[in-house]
Protein backbone atom coordinates (compact mmCIF):
# COMPACT_ATOMS: atom_id res chain seq x y z
CA UNK A 1 0.00 0.00 0.00
CA UNK A 2 1.41 3.28 -1.21
CA UNK A 3 1.13 6.30 1.00
CA UNK A 4 1.32 9.90 0.19
CA UNK A 5 4.55 11.54 1.00
CA UNK A 6 2.91 15.06 2.24
CA UNK A 7 5.74 15.87 3.84
CA UNK A 8 7.56 16.06 1.17
CA UNK A 9 5.40 18.28 -1.42
CA UNK A 10 4.07 20.39 1.02
CA UNK A 11 7.65 21.17 2.19
CA UNK A 12 8.45 22.17 -1.52
CA UNK A 13 5.50 23.69 -2.05
CA UNK A 14 6.28 25.49 1.03
CA UNK A 15 9.40 26.56 -0.27
CA UNK A 16 8.79 28.07 -3.21
CA UNK A 17 5.62 29.86 -2.26
CA UNK A 18 7.72 31.57 1.11
CA UNK A 19 10.14 32.37 -1.83
CA UNK A 20 7.57 34.72 -4.05
CA UNK A 21 6.07 35.73 -1.04
CA UNK A 22 8.78 38.38 -0.22
CA UNK A 23 8.03 39.70 -3.26
CA UNK A 24 4.67 39.47 -3.10
CA UNK A 25 3.74 40.42 0.50
CA UNK A 26 6.87 40.87 2.83
CA UNK A 27 8.41 43.16 0.77
CA UNK A 28 5.91 46.06 1.24
CA UNK A 29 6.33 46.23 4.79
CA UNK A 30 10.09 47.74 6.24
CA UNK A 31 10.24 45.23 9.00
CA UNK A 32 9.86 42.24 7.01
CA UNK A 33 11.58 43.56 3.95
CA UNK A 34 14.95 44.93 5.61
CA UNK A 35 15.45 41.88 6.93
CA UNK A 36 13.60 39.04 5.89
CA UNK A 37 12.84 36.95 9.20
CA UNK A 38 9.38 35.68 8.33
CA UNK A 39 10.85 34.55 5.04
CA UNK A 40 13.79 32.84 7.02
CA UNK A 41 10.80 31.24 9.96
CA UNK A 42 8.91 29.87 7.17
CA UNK A 43 11.86 27.99 4.95
CA UNK A 44 12.70 26.50 8.23
CA UNK A 45 9.58 25.10 8.35
CA UNK A 46 9.47 24.31 4.88
CA UNK A 47 13.37 22.09 4.90
CA UNK A 48 11.80 20.52 8.18
CA UNK A 49 8.92 19.27 6.08
CA UNK A 50 11.36 18.38 3.26
CA UNK A 51 14.17 17.06 5.99
CA UNK A 52 10.54 14.21 7.17
CA UNK A 53 9.70 13.92 3.73
CA UNK A 54 13.04 12.73 2.67
CA UNK A 55 13.54 10.27 5.37
CA UNK A 56 9.82 8.65 5.07
CA UNK A 57 10.95 8.23 1.30
CA UNK A 58 13.97 6.19 2.44
CA UNK A 59 11.77 4.01 5.01
CA UNK A 60 9.81 2.41 1.87
CA UNK A 61 11.14 -0.39 0.32
CA UNK A 62 10.70 1.89 -3.14
CA UNK A 63 13.77 2.54 -5.19
CA UNK A 64 11.82 4.90 -7.27
CA UNK A 65 10.07 6.89 -3.73
CA UNK A 66 13.82 7.38 -2.86
CA UNK A 67 15.19 9.12 -6.11
CA UNK A 68 11.75 11.13 -6.35
CA UNK A 69 12.59 12.44 -2.94
CA UNK A 70 15.75 13.41 -2.94
CA UNK A 71 15.90 15.18 -6.23
CA UNK A 72 12.48 17.12 -5.27
CA UNK A 73 14.36 17.67 -1.37
CA UNK A 74 17.40 19.12 -3.70
CA UNK A 75 15.32 21.69 -5.59
CA UNK A 76 13.56 22.97 -2.09
CA UNK A 77 17.10 23.61 -1.04
CA UNK A 78 18.20 24.93 -3.95
CA UNK A 79 15.30 27.34 -4.06
CA UNK A 80 16.21 28.42 -0.42
CA UNK A 81 20.18 28.99 -1.17
CA UNK A 82 19.39 31.39 -4.22
CA UNK A 83 16.78 33.51 -1.62
CA UNK A 84 19.82 33.58 0.69
CA UNK A 85 22.00 34.28 -1.79
CA UNK A 86 20.30 36.92 -3.15
CA UNK A 87 19.24 38.57 -0.37
CA UNK A 88 22.46 38.11 2.17
CA UNK A 89 25.08 38.36 -0.91
CA UNK A 90 23.70 40.02 -3.76
CA UNK A 91 21.87 42.40 -2.23
CA UNK A 92 25.20 43.72 -0.77
CA UNK A 93 27.29 43.99 -3.85
CA UNK A 94 27.46 47.75 -3.72
CA UNK A 95 29.83 50.04 -5.13
CA UNK A 96 31.36 52.01 -2.27
CA UNK A 97 30.26 55.69 -3.37
CA UNK A 98 32.63 57.02 -1.73
CA UNK A 99 32.73 60.43 -4.16
CA UNK A 100 28.63 60.61 -2.79
CA UNK A 101 28.37 64.41 -1.17
CA UNK A 102 28.56 64.05 2.45
CA UNK A 103 26.61 65.87 5.05
CA UNK A 104 27.39 70.00 5.03
CA UNK A 105 28.94 69.65 1.16
CA UNK A 106 26.77 71.41 -1.39
CA UNK A 107 24.34 69.05 -3.69
CA UNK A 108 25.80 68.91 -7.10
CA UNK A 109 23.09 70.65 -9.34
CA UNK A 110 21.41 69.08 -12.11
CA UNK A 111 18.66 69.16 -15.00
CA UNK A 112 16.79 66.38 -15.11
CA UNK A 113 13.64 65.30 -17.74
CA UNK A 114 10.55 64.98 -15.11
CA UNK A 115 7.69 62.54 -16.29
CA UNK A 116 5.60 65.61 -18.59
CA UNK A 117 9.15 65.93 -20.39
CA UNK A 118 9.75 69.09 -18.59
CA UNK A 119 13.09 70.36 -17.53
CA UNK A 120 13.46 70.74 -13.66
CA UNK A 121 16.48 71.90 -12.10
CA UNK A 122 17.66 71.37 -8.11
CA UNK A 123 18.81 74.65 -7.90
CA UNK A 124 15.70 76.37 -9.38
CA UNK A 125 13.06 73.91 -7.35
CA UNK A 126 15.44 74.80 -4.26
CA UNK A 127 14.37 78.62 -4.90
CA UNK A 128 11.06 78.39 -6.61
CA UNK A 129 8.38 79.12 -3.86
CA UNK A 130 4.98 76.38 -3.32
CA UNK A 131 2.34 77.81 -2.73
CA UNK A 132 3.41 81.25 -1.84
CA UNK A 133 6.37 79.49 0.63
CA UNK A 134 10.02 79.22 -0.06
CA UNK A 135 10.76 75.62 0.17
CA UNK A 136 12.60 74.42 3.25
CA UNK A 137 14.29 71.62 1.22
CA UNK A 138 14.11 68.65 -1.03
CA UNK A 139 14.95 64.75 -0.76
CA UNK A 140 16.50 62.82 -3.45
CA UNK A 141 15.94 59.70 -3.84
CA UNK A 142 18.16 57.63 -6.10
CA UNK A 143 16.76 54.25 -7.05
CA UNK A 144 17.40 51.26 -9.58
CA UNK A 145 15.02 51.92 -12.24
CA UNK A 146 13.77 49.21 -14.77
CA UNK A 147 10.45 49.11 -12.52
CA UNK B 1 12.07 63.53 -5.73
CA UNK B 2 13.12 59.73 -7.58
CA UNK B 3 15.76 60.01 -9.59
CA UNK B 4 16.36 57.03 -11.52
CA UNK B 5 17.71 55.69 -15.64
CA UNK B 6 14.22 55.14 -16.67
CA UNK B 7 12.99 57.64 -19.29
CA UNK B 8 10.44 60.24 -18.57
CA UNK B 9 7.46 57.45 -20.48
CA UNK B 10 8.33 54.65 -17.63
CA UNK B 11 8.05 56.66 -15.03
CA UNK B 12 4.56 57.96 -16.04
CA UNK B 13 3.32 54.46 -16.41
CA UNK B 14 5.06 53.85 -13.06
CA UNK B 15 3.22 56.95 -11.42
CA UNK B 16 0.16 56.21 -13.35
CA UNK B 17 0.08 52.42 -12.04
CA UNK B 18 1.25 53.43 -8.34
CA UNK B 19 -0.67 56.98 -7.74
CA UNK B 20 2.39 58.27 -7.16
CA UNK B 21 1.96 62.28 -6.55
CA UNK B 22 5.76 63.38 -6.04
CA UNK B 23 7.95 64.05 -8.76
CA UNK B 24 10.21 61.74 -10.88
CA UNK B 25 13.00 62.87 -12.69
CA UNK B 26 14.96 60.74 -15.72
CA UNK B 27 18.58 60.09 -16.21
CA UNK B 28 19.27 58.19 -18.93
CA UNK B 29 22.49 58.40 -19.10
CA UNK B 30 23.12 58.71 -15.53
CA UNK B 31 25.45 61.75 -15.22
CA UNK B 32 23.84 63.11 -12.24
CA UNK B 33 23.92 59.29 -10.99
CA UNK B 34 27.39 59.33 -11.80
CA UNK B 35 28.00 63.16 -10.07
CA UNK B 36 26.47 61.68 -7.51
CA UNK B 37 29.33 58.55 -7.31
CA UNK B 38 25.75 56.30 -7.31
CA UNK B 39 26.58 54.40 -9.95
CA UNK B 40 26.42 50.60 -10.28
CA UNK B 41 27.87 49.41 -13.21
CA UNK B 42 26.17 46.73 -15.63
CA UNK B 43 23.29 46.16 -13.19
CA UNK B 44 20.33 47.33 -15.29
CA UNK B 45 18.82 44.95 -18.32
CA UNK B 46 21.71 45.37 -21.04
CA UNK B 47 24.08 45.80 -18.83
CA UNK B 48 23.48 49.10 -18.45
CA UNK B 49 24.57 51.30 -15.58
CA UNK B 50 21.84 51.85 -13.12
CA UNK B 51 22.00 53.55 -9.70
CA UNK B 52 22.84 52.03 -6.38
CA UNK B 53 19.63 53.06 -3.85
CA UNK B 54 20.41 56.52 -1.85
CA UNK B 55 18.62 59.09 -0.05
CA UNK B 56 20.17 62.63 0.88
CA UNK B 57 17.86 65.22 2.28
CA UNK B 58 19.32 68.81 1.03
CA UNK B 59 18.14 71.94 2.81
CA UNK B 60 16.80 75.38 1.04
CA UNK B 61 20.93 76.24 0.43
CA UNK B 62 21.49 73.49 -1.17
CA UNK B 63 23.27 71.81 1.45
CA UNK B 64 23.36 68.29 2.30
CA UNK B 65 21.80 67.73 5.93
CA UNK B 66 21.34 63.76 5.71
CA UNK B 67 22.27 60.83 3.65
CA UNK B 68 21.23 57.24 3.29
CA UNK B 69 23.49 54.91 1.46
CA UNK B 70 22.69 51.38 2.26
CA UNK B 71 24.85 48.17 2.69
CA UNK B 72 22.24 45.91 1.22
CA UNK B 73 20.05 47.00 -1.64
CA UNK B 74 16.63 45.68 -0.19
CA UNK B 75 17.17 47.34 2.90
CA UNK B 76 15.36 51.00 2.13
CA UNK B 77 14.74 54.05 4.05
CA UNK B 78 12.10 54.02 5.66
CA UNK B 79 9.13 56.98 6.31
CA UNK B 80 9.29 57.35 9.98
CA UNK B 81 12.86 57.83 9.45
CA UNK B 82 13.13 60.43 6.32
CA UNK B 83 9.94 62.73 8.24
CA UNK B 84 11.57 62.61 11.64
CA UNK B 85 15.07 63.86 9.47
CA UNK B 86 13.07 65.95 8.01
CA UNK B 87 12.53 68.41 10.92
CA UNK B 88 16.34 69.52 10.63
CA UNK B 89 15.06 71.47 7.87
CA UNK B 90 13.03 74.44 9.85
Amino acid sequence: MRRFNWPLWLGFLLSVVTFFSYFAVFIWYPVTRDFPWANLLLFLVAAVLLFLGLRRAFTSDRRRSKILAAFVTTLGVVVIAFFLFAFFIGGRQLPASSGAPQVGQKAPDFTLTDADGKSVSLNELLSTPVNGTAPKGVLLVFYRGYW
Amino acid sequence: MAISVDSPETSRGLMQQQGYTFTFLSDPNAETIRRYDLVHAGQGEGGHDIARPAEFLVDSTGTVRWIHLTENYWVRARAEEVLEVSKLLK
